[in-house]
């Protein structure tokens, strides 16, 4: 790795960190329902919608009208984009042209985007028209990262209160948040990528006349360019912040108009982060103890550093074969050297690599390089960040609930050690809670294991269009395997990036992924939810003897030590016939 | 719970309003009037009409211009794509060795080639190669238009984006940019 690498990581690092406690403590006020600020600007707007909808602020819910809410309300919005997506050819703002999409890509794209996974079956520029990615992809992006504070906040609630029936009002809390938060943080990052040069407009695409005709074999030569136009930054902004990342063009952030600059890079690569890093300082402020926050910050941080730095390393080292055959892949002061296949000149090693692991740490899952082309180890790093639960930072909200299920496990252990009943903050860990964090920690799991060995038994490796049967897989052997995994793993964990080689839009894929992003989201917030109720009816248990502090390093290697043995246990048989298989043929061939 | 339904319905709808409509408008607006141009795609004119985008790669194949890497997109700016080509699989090898044989037979000689440019681009539509890529083609260039070379390495001297603060990203040129400052610089003469 050369200096530089290490300069722009700890550039990167050094800026999340610096944010976690502004943002965190700004957040904290805004879940808390204090003035923040903002509410003098928009409060109208926020009281005009309670009075519209006839919601009571102040009357909160119990965990099941609260989970009923959030059901209604996602399942609502899937079903808009759906009939967005198959009626876009009959609406307005569709310069294109572009038609109505199948059945099976409506399905996977409306659940796709209402699960905050927003994993791309469509190739946005050529499938989708402005109204469907404005109408459709732009507000569940928004609502879906507000449901996921929701939640959060709901489940600290359940920590915090004691004796209590009610966890919040869901209404009040995804109006709050995307108000408050995910909207003013969005117009100043949707402002500072346009300057960079990420287009805004309505126009159709532009056609240019080529500096120099492209020469077609036994044709005429080509003579212009198509260039895709459309309203991107303001997309582009939230799907960062969010942890959404379906792109607006194909290749997502890769995208010269959706990441034009190293500046935008470091832009977009800090706002998949911020809010999720952010949120541990505000769990801290809401149970009345900063370092109960930064202890989870700080296990987070211990598993993404090392692994980030893998990527790096993988990534400089390159692919022995394109040296073998005279390329020069040495880092010097005229290039960045390594393996390029797949990236792009301006972001090259350092910047290609931090983006990959930020983006499967956190369950963002844009890209702005092709995970599908890195090297063996490379691609295992972050399609394990995903399998370990997307909860190192993990989605907005989500990621953090995540991480919290974990921590109920890890002080279970530790009670189990020292044969007592555990508790978390003040509130004991009993059957109940367990079976519940059990699930939450299983489920997803379970969809990758068992829908990755769906897939290749048979019916994910050959499609058919028309008469013609095609294969689904874009490289053979051990990295034809990975593609599939890595899919499963995204949509499992609703994360989002793929090995893009595949081939996923077609019903298969479509079914088997939608049903995944669909299990993994609603069943995890659903025994969150019960946990957050359960905890919240109990008394407060004074920590004793037995207690196992959650603020101190002993804590934290509990806690790093429960995710990465449940990720190493549940997934290393799985990843050793992928990546681990080609990375033993490509060193040693 | 069924009294839920209508702040579902009606939430849904404010939202959509606030997210979907209000805020893209105002970002459209406010890029449209601070960053025009950029908001438009950085479009570049020569002589009255539109000639590209610099944010855009090019395919350049004549022999007196720069070459852009090369590109799983054929640099087709609706359609971007990469290869998804892994690194074991047997059809990257081939396309990797038939590059570096071709790029080798159009310059003469046997150095090895900067990485960027035998490897396809994320996007397909890569603006940029590495200063390694240009100073590679730079003789060939050179000779090709009865050029100095160092007026030509000015030229690429002058169509390179160093690093952010000297700290972002990679070091870059930009082939649309160099190869239209190479031509106005020879149709001035």
């Amino acid at each position: 790795m050369t200096a530089n690498s290490w300069i722009q990581l700890a550039l990167f690092l050094g800026a999340l960190v610096a944010l976690a406690k502004p943002l965190g403590s700004y957040m904290a006020r805004i879940l808390e329902g204090k003035p923040c600020g903002l509410d003098r600007v928009l409060g109208w707007c926020e009281r005009g919608i309670y009075r519209l909808a006839g919601v009571d602020p102040q009357q909160e819910m119990g965990w099941r009208t609260y989970a009923f809410a959030v059901m209604a309300f996602n399942l609502l919005g899937i079903a808009a984009v759906y009939l967005l997506l198959r009626l876009q050819g009959a609406l307005p703002l569709n310069p294109q042209g572009l038609p109505g999409t199948t059945p099976d890509l409506a399905f996977n794209t409306a659940v796709s985007f209402g699960t905050n996974t927003n994993w791309q079956s469509y190739g946005g520029e050529a499938t989708l028209g402005y109204l469907a990615q404005m109408l459709g992809l732009t507000v569940q992006n928004f609502v879906s990262a507000a449901t996921g504070i929701a939640v959060l906040a709901a489940l600290i609630r359940g920590l915090v209160r004691r004796s209590a029936t009610t966890i919040g009002n869901f209404w009040v809390d995804l109006v709050r948040s995307t108000l408050y938060i995910l909207l003013p943080l969005s117009v100043i990052l949707a402002v500072a990528l346009a300057s960079q040069g990420v287009i805004q407009n309505f126009d159709a695409y532009q056609s240019v006349d080529l500096v120099e005709p492209i020469p077609v074999d036994g044709g005429e030569p080509t003579t212009t360019q198509t260039i895709a136009m459309g309203p991107v930054a303001s997309q582009l902004a939230i799907k960062q912040l969010g942890t959404n990342g379906g792109g607006f063009f194909n290749v997502n952030s890769a995208h010269p108009f959706e990441n034009p600059t190293p500046l935008a890079n470091f832009l977009e690569v800090l706002a998949i982060l911020v809010i999720p890093v952010a949120l541990c300082y505000t769990f801290g402020v809401m149970v009345g103890d900063v370092r109960q926050g930064w202890a989870v910050l700080a296990a987070m941080f211990v598993i993404f550093i090392p692994l980030t730095v893998g990527v790096m390393l993988a990534e400089q080292a390159g692919v022995p074969q394109y040296a073998g055959m005279g390329a020069d892949d040495v880092a010097s002061a005229t290039q960045a050297g390594g393996n390029m296949e797949g990236k792009e000149v301006r972001f090259g090693i350092a910047n290609s690599a931090i983006w990959a692991s930020a983006t499967t740490a956190a369950s963002n899952g844009s890209v702005n390089a092709m995970h599908d082309s890195f090297t063996p180890l490379g691609g295992l790093i972050p399609m394990w960040l995903m399998q370990l639960g997307e909860v190192i930072f993990g989605g907005v909200g989500s990621g953090l609930y995540g991480m919290l299920m974990f921590a109920i496990v890890a002080v279970f252990i530790a009670g189990l050690m020292v044969g007592r009943t555990p508790e978390y903050l003040g509130k004991k860990i009993e059957a109940f809670e367990m079976k519940m964090a059990s699930l939450v920690i299983l489920i997803p799991s379970m969809f990758v294991l068992v829908g990755t060995a769906i897939a290749v038994v048979g019916p994910g490796l050959e499609y058919t269009v028309g008469d013609e049967v095609k294969g689904n897989l874009n490289n053979p052997g051990a990295h034809g395997f990975s593609e599939v995994l890595y899919a499963l793993s995204s949509a499992g964990n609703n994360n989002g990036s793929a090995f893009a080689g595949l081939t996923a839009n077609e019903p298969f894929y479509n079914t088997l992924l939608g049903v995944a992003m669909f299990a993994s989201r609603y069943w995890l917030i659903i025994p969150t939810l019960a946990i957050a109720g359960s905890l919240a009816r109990k008394k407060y248990s004074p920590p004793g003897a037995g207690t196992l502090p959650t603020h101190q390093t002993l804590f934290v290697v509990m806690l790093v030590s429960t995710v990465l043995l449940v990720g190493a246990l549940t997934f290393v048989p799985a990843l050793a016939l992928g990546p681990v298989v080609e990375h033993l043929q490509m060193v040693s061939p | 719970m069924l009294s839920q339904l209508r702040p579902a319905v009606v939430i849904f709808l404010a939202l959509t309003l606030v997210t979907g409509v209000a805020y893209p408008l105002l970002i459209t607006g406010v890029s449209q009037v601070a960053f025009s141009r950029q908001a438009q795609g950085s479009l570049i004119e020569r002589d009255g009409h539109v000639v590209g985008s610099e944010l855009i790669g090019q395919a350049f194949t004549g022999s007196k211009y720069f070459w852009s890497r090369p590109s799983a997109a054929g640099y087709n700016g609706a359609a971007s794509t990469g290869s998804n080509l892994g690194p074991t699989n047997p059809a990257q090898l081939d396309a990797v060795k038939q590059r570096i044989a071709d790029l080798r037979a159009a310059h003469g000689d046997e150095k090895p080639v900067p990485i960027d440019l035998v490897t396809a681009s994320a996007s397909g539509l890569d603006p940029h190669i590495t200063p390694a890529a240009a100073e590679y083609q730079l003789e060939r260039v050179a000779r090709e238009r009865g050029m100095t070379p160092d007026a030509v390495r000015q030229a690429v001297v002058d169509a390179t984006e160093g690093r952010t603060f000297g700290l972002l990203g990679e070091p870059s040129v930009n082939v649309l940019r160099l190869n239209l400052a190479l031509d106005a610089a020879q149709s001035g003469e």
